[in-house]
C-alpha cells in the first residue's frame, strides 16, 4: 500500500541526493583546482557553499516536519534518523572541499612545492568513497556500505604517508614550511571527507539492519 | 482491499516467551492457549509472559484476538455463550482455568476497565465504594479511607473531593474513566487489564490517563489494549503484536518501535496494513 508516508519520504531522498550530487561535484572540482592550480575555479567553489547550505536547512526542515506530522516507526524511524544524520555530514564534506580550495588560492600565490602524489590519490579514494556512501544509501546496500568502511584504513595509510614526505621537505628548508603545512592541511581534509563518507556508511548499516556498528566492535550488535 | 498472507514458519512460540533480559520475574505466563467461539478459533497457541509491575501493551489490527487474550486473562469471556478456551494462564503461579478458581476473587485480583467509561448510575463515592460493600466492608471510616486513595490513585480526587454525593454521570468522559480505574483500584486488584482505555477520550483527557497508567506502574501490572500505536509507544515496557489470532512479536516496546524482528510487525508498526 503506497502510504502518504511515502511520497514524503520520496521527496526528502530526492533532495539529500540532489545535495549528495552538489557535495561530490564540489569534491571533484576542488580536486581539479588542486591539481591544475586553478585559482579562479577554487574562487568559484568557495562562492557557491550557499546552496549546499540552502539545501541542508530545507532538508532538516522536511525531516522535523515528518516527525511532527508522521510520528514514524521501525524502518521510517531509522530513515528519518539517518537523514538527519547524513545531511550535517554532507554539509561538512562540502564545506572540507572549500576549504581545500581555500588552501588551494593560498598556495597558488608561490611555485609548486613538489610534484603531487600521495595527496591525488587520497583525494580520489575520499572521492570514491563519498560517492559509494550515496549509492550504499540509495540502495540500501549495508554490504557496500562496510566496504566503504573498510577503505578508510588505507585512507588514514595515505594520510600519514604524506604527512612524512612533507615533513621532510620542512625540515629540509624552512621556506618550504608554509607551503607543505597547506598540503599537509589539505591531506587532512580529504582524510576527513573519507571520515564523513564513513559515517554516512554507518548509518546506512543502521538504516538496513538496525545495528549501531559506529565507535567500534564493543558496540557491535548493539540496537 | 488488502490480502494479508501470513507466513508464522518462523515464529516459534519458544521465541516469544519473556526475553532472556527480563529481570522482573513474570506475573501472567500464557501457555498454549487456544480460544474458540463456537467453532470460530480465534486465538491460537498464545505464549505469552507478562512481567510484574510493568505496562504490556497488546497490539494488533480489529480483530486480531488482542482483546479476546485480555479478557481470558480473567475469565471475562466465561460470561459469552459458547466461548472455550485451552491452554495454561497462570497467574503467580496458578492456572486461573481451573475448575477450583473462584472467578469473584480472581476479578478482585485482576480487575478491568473498558473502552467506554461504564460508572454505575449512582454517586461518585458509591461508585467507588461498591465493590467494598459487596465485599463485605461496611465500616464507615475505612470505607472513606479507601474511597479516598483509591481516587486519589487515579487521580481524581483533587477534582471531585468537594461533589463526592453528586452523580457520576455528571462527570465528563475522561473523569468517568478515572472514575472506573478508581472503582477497580478500590478491591485492591494486583493486576489491571485496560481494554482501549483512552479511545473515546480527547486528547487532554488520554494525556491524563496516559500520566496515570505511567504511575500506577509502580503498584500494578497493568495490562492495554490499545488501536493507538503511539500510545503503546509511549506508556508501555514490552508489546506484543497480535495478528489473526497469534502473537507474532513480544519485544520490549522500544524494539517493536525501532527495529521490529518480524516483516508483519514493521508493516503494521508503520502503517502499510492495518
Amino acid at each position: 500500500m503506497q502510504r502518504h508516508f511515502d511520497r514524503d519520504i520520496e521527496e526528502i531522498k530526492d533532495l539529500l541526493l540532489r545535495m549528495g550530487a552538489m557535495v561530490e561535484d564540489t569534491i571533484s572540482q576542488s580536486i581539479r583546482a588542486l591539481m591544475e592550480r586553478d585559482t579562479d575555479l577554487a574562487e568559484e567553489v568557495i562562492a557557491r557553499d550557499d546552496e549546499i547550505d540552502r539545501m541542508e536547512v530545507e532538508i532538516d526542515q522536511k525531516t522535523i516536519e515528518l516527525i511532527a506530522k508522521m510520528q514514524p516507526a521501525a524502518t521510517d524511524l531509522r530513515f528519518v534518523a539517518t537523514i538527519m544524520k547524513i545531511t550535517p555530514e554532507l554539509e561538512r564534506i562540502a564545506d572540507l572541499a572549500q576549504d581545500v580550495c581555500e588552501r588551494v588560492t593560498e598556495l597558488n600565490r608561490e611555485p609548486q612545492l613538489k610534484p603531487m602524489v600521495d595527496i591525488p590519490r587520497l583525494a580520489h579514494d575520499a572521492q570514491r568513497m563519498v560517492r559509494q556512501s550515496l549509492d550504499a544509501f540509495v540502495r540500501g546496500d549495508a554490504n557496500l556500505a562496510r566496504q566503504v568502511i573498510a577503505q578508510d584504513d588505507n585512507v588514514d595509510h595515505l594520510t600519514e604517508q604524506s604527512f612524512r614526505e612533507l615533513l621532510t621537505y620542512m625540515l629540509e628548508d624552512p621556506r618550504n614550511i608554509s607551503r607543505a603545512i597547506r598540503l599537509t592541511f589539505i591531506g587532512k581534509y580529504f582524510e576527513r571527507m573519507a571520515d564523513g563518507a564513513t559515517n554516512i556508511c554507518e548509518m546506512v548499516v543502521y538504516l538496513v539492519e538496525g545495528k549501531v556498528i559506529k565507535h567500534g566492535a564493543s558496540l557491535h550488535g548493539a540496537e | 482491499m488488502t490480502t494479508i498472507t501470513m507466513d508464522l514458519s518462523n515464529t516459534r512460540s519458544r521465541d516469544l516467551q519473556l526475553p532472556p533480559d527480563a529481570v522482573v520475574p513474570p506475573k501472567i505466563d500464557a501457555r498454549g492457549v487456544n480460544f474458540f467461539y463456537g467453532t470460530a478459533h480465534v486465538l491460537h497457541d498464545i505464549n505469552l509472559s507478562i512481567p510484574e509491575k510493568q505496562v504490556t501493551a497488546l497490539i494488533g489490527p480489529s480483530g486480531c484476538g488482542k482483546s479476546t487474550f485480555l479478557r481470558s486473562l480473567n475469565r471475562m469471556n466465561d460470561i459469552i455463550p459458547g466461548a472455550r478456551a485451552e491452554g495454561v494462564i497462570e497467574i503467580d503461579g496458578r492456572n486461573v482455568n481451573d475448575p477450583g478458581v473462584d472467578v469473584v476473587q480472581l476479578r478482585r485480583r485482576v480487575g478491568m476497565v473498558f473502552q467506554k467509561s461504564n460508572p454505575f448510575p449512582k454517586s461518585i463515592y458509591e461508585n467507588v465504594a461498591y465493590g467494598l460493600r459487596i465485599g463485605g466492608l461496611h465500616h464507615r471510616a475505612s470505607m472513606d479511607e479507601i474511597v479516598e486513595k483509591s481516587l486519589r490513585r487515579a487521580a481524581l480526587w483533587e477534582e471531585v473531593k468537594d461533589r463526592l454525593g453528586a452523580s457520576a454521570s455528571a462527570l465528563s468522559g475522561g473523569q468517568q474513566q478515572r472514575l472506573c480505574i478508581a472503582r477497580a483500584l478500590a478491591v485492591n486488584p494486583e493486576i489491571l487489564l485496560m481494554d482501549e482505555p483512552a479511545s473515546a477520550l480527547d486528547p487532554i483527557a488520554t494525556q491524563k490517563i496516559e500520566e496515570l497508567i505511567y504511575e500506577l506502574k509502580d503498584n500494578y501490572t497493568i495490562v492495554i489494549v490499545t488501536h493507538n500505536m503511539q500510545q503503546a509507544a509511549r506508556v508501555s515496557d514490552r508489546t506484543a503484536f497480535f495478528m489473526l489470532g497469534r502473537l507474532v512479536e513480544y519485544s520490549e516496546t522500544k524494539t517493536i518501535f525501532m527495529n521490529p524482528r518480524e516483516q508483519m510487525t514493521e508493516d503494521y508498526v508503520t502503517g502499510r496494513f492495518g
